[in-house]
């Protein structure tokens, strides 16, 4: 069994989705059910915190391209925060920087979703 | 006791051979094999994860490709040493594929296009000092993944 789990908490309006563990083809979907659960509810603001996230695999990469065009469109954003030098690196190389904020912590990531509101 | 320690005892040190059914729950069993085999050859804990990703990302593309999901097909997973390199051979029964047809992942691209494959093979090629993929129509296909002990 890989071991992942993911739990959502709800600050100012704004959805944390909080992960941790071993990000791969297996457990992917979890993370997959999170986005879609937080999309029917026509939750859009979304932060994705790493820290306590040892590994990811190019499957779990592909989670965020998902969902990423949806929830813009309606207005929303995922920002991925707090990850570790290893996992930033993957992400780094893919080149997601380009379309993603990638944050030093929730705080920061939520001050953003804030900021952009009262624009 | 502990994931890592119940799978180094599954795992016999001396044992160069791991084979798994194809299905995505057996990524964690390859994933510690990998990480005992480099440690035990003198990898550093960079290089390390390097191999585990790759090596993750080759099994999860034989399951997703090469046997369409079917579960109960076979991987073999490979250790040798040579040359002062950790070598890695997965072998598989299923699809074919032309590695040279992967283009490189253009992030802008795949999201006008909602593409979320196509980087498991980029980041293999990034994190070893070499990937060779050579195919046995209706045999095998074979994956070896490289990568110097520094």
């Amino acid at each position: 069994m890989s071991d992942f789990s993911s739990k959502i908490i709800e600050h100012d309006k704004i959805q944390i989705i909080k992960l941790k563990g071993y990000l791969d083809a297996h457990t992917a979907p979890k993370l997959e059910d999170n986005f879609a659960e937080l999309i029917s509810k026509n939750k859009f603001n979304i932060v994705v915190n790493f820290k306590d996230l040892n590994y990811i695999s190019s499957a779990g990469l592909g989670v965020f391209m998902a969902y990423i065009e949806k929830i813009r469109e309606n207005k929303g954003d995922i920002k991925l925060t707090e990850m570790n030098e290893k996992v930033y690196s993957i992400f780094d190389l893919l080149g997601f920087p380009l379309l993603y904020e990638i944050l030093d912590n929730d705080e920061q990531a939520i001050n953003k979703f804030l900021g952009n509101k009262s624009e | 006791m502990n994931r890592q320690l119940i799978n180094f005892l599954e795992i016999k040190v001396n044992e160069n051979v791991l084979v798994i059914t194809s299905r995505t729950e057996n990524l964690s069993k390859v994933r510690d094999f990998i990480s005992i085999h480099s440690k035990n050859a003198g990898l550093k804990t960079n290089d390390i994860l390097d191999v585990m990703l790759a090596v993750d990302e080759a099994v999860t593309n034989i399951i997703k490709h090469s046997y369409s999901f079917d579960p109960d097909c076979e991987i073999k997973i490979e250790i040798f040493i040579e040359n002062n390199e950790f070598i890695i051979a997965i072998t598989d029964e299923g699809k074919s594929f032309d590695p040279n047809s992967v283009p490189e992942p253009d992030i802008r691209k795949y999201q006008k296009e909602n593409r979320v494959g196509g980087f498991g093979l980029y980041l293999m090629k990034k994190f070893m000092d070499d990937v060779v993929y050579s195919s046995i129509p209706n045999s095998y296909n074979k994956t070896v993944l490289k990568k110097k002990i520094n």
